[in-house]
């Protein structure tokens, strides 16, 4: 799926990093803990998350997360927004709740991160 | 011109300082990155980094993260002025954590910190004494294939 289509089925504001929205992605993961992120986050992943500080986006950068989507309607302040831009990293806002966004994403084939071993 | 093969640099780490916090394993990244070295391996340096250069910020006053680089390893150590660790054995089981609330807001204090970087490690050696500060020794072999 490209991001663009991402950000419509999300119905989702576009913060920064337009020029990924022509990119694809298979692979999602959600999660407001930044912890579980970095063990169990995959490169190339979209991050779902309610955590709407500068960690998410370092986090992000971290494991090489394709898009980070903020649920709830969250926002990243002005820092979060500059670091974003800086890190290049496509940032989006949806106003469902992490369970529908998700819920969105499986039902359209997206896939989640591998299982715990 | 920078060698992979004579590479060291240190770099300040600030307690508290949740605003810049993760940016020098950002900045160890792109240096791997630039010197070449394997995407998998890279990745893996990095999520360690950001987990100890995490913990220095969450739990220390201050401290240092050194990246060196020789042929056949990357060797990223840390040194931290701080409250140390009791006992490691209980601090590396998951799970495990002494995180405030204010950690916890960050999206941190998981109890997967330190359990992480040895899943990511070739080799993680931790040592602390209680009152003084944690020493970090974390060793990625360049000749393994990547990750993990």
């Amino acid at each position: 799926m490209k991001l663009r289509e991402l950000a419509d089925l999300l119905e989702a504001e576009v913060i920064c990093g337009e020029q990924h929205l022509d990119e694809k992605f298979e692979c999602a993961g959600a999660s407001d803990l930044m912890s579980d992120v970095l063990a169990f986050g995959e490169s190339g992943i979209v991050l779902l998350t309610g955590l709407a500080n500068t960690q998410s986006i370092q986090t992000a950068e971290i494991i090489e997360a394709k898009a980070v989507v903020y649920v709830r309607g969250k926002k990243p302040n002005k820092e979060g927004i500059s670091l974003a831009e800086k890190r290049n990293i496509l940032i989006l806002s949806t106003k469902f709740f992490m369970y529908k966004a998700c819920g969105l994403l499986y039902s359209k084939g997206i896939v989640g991160v591998r299982h715990l071993k | 011109m920078v060698s992979r093969y004579d590479f060291s640099r240190t770099f300040e780490i600030k307690g508290r300082d949740f605003n810049k916090a993760g940016s020098i394993s950002i900045n160890i990244k792109e240096i791997l990155k630039e010197l070449g070295i394997d995407q998998g391996i890279v990745r893996r340096a990095a999520i360690a980094s950001y987990e100890a250069e995490m913990n220095i910020v969450m739990y220390a006053n201050k401290g240092e993260m050194t990246l060196r680089l020789n042929p056949e390893v990357i060797r990223i150590t840390l040194e931290d002025e701080g409250p140390g660790i009791e006992n490691i054995e209980i601090a590396m089981q998951e799970g495990y954590t002494t995180a405030t609330d204010e950690i916890r807001e960050m999206g941190f204090g998981a109890g997967m910190g330190l359990p992480n970087i040895k899943k990511n490690a070739d080799i993680f050696e931790l040592k602390s004494t209680v009152g003084k500060g944690t020493s970090y020794n974390i060793v990625f072999y360049l000749n393994s294939k990547g990750d993990v």
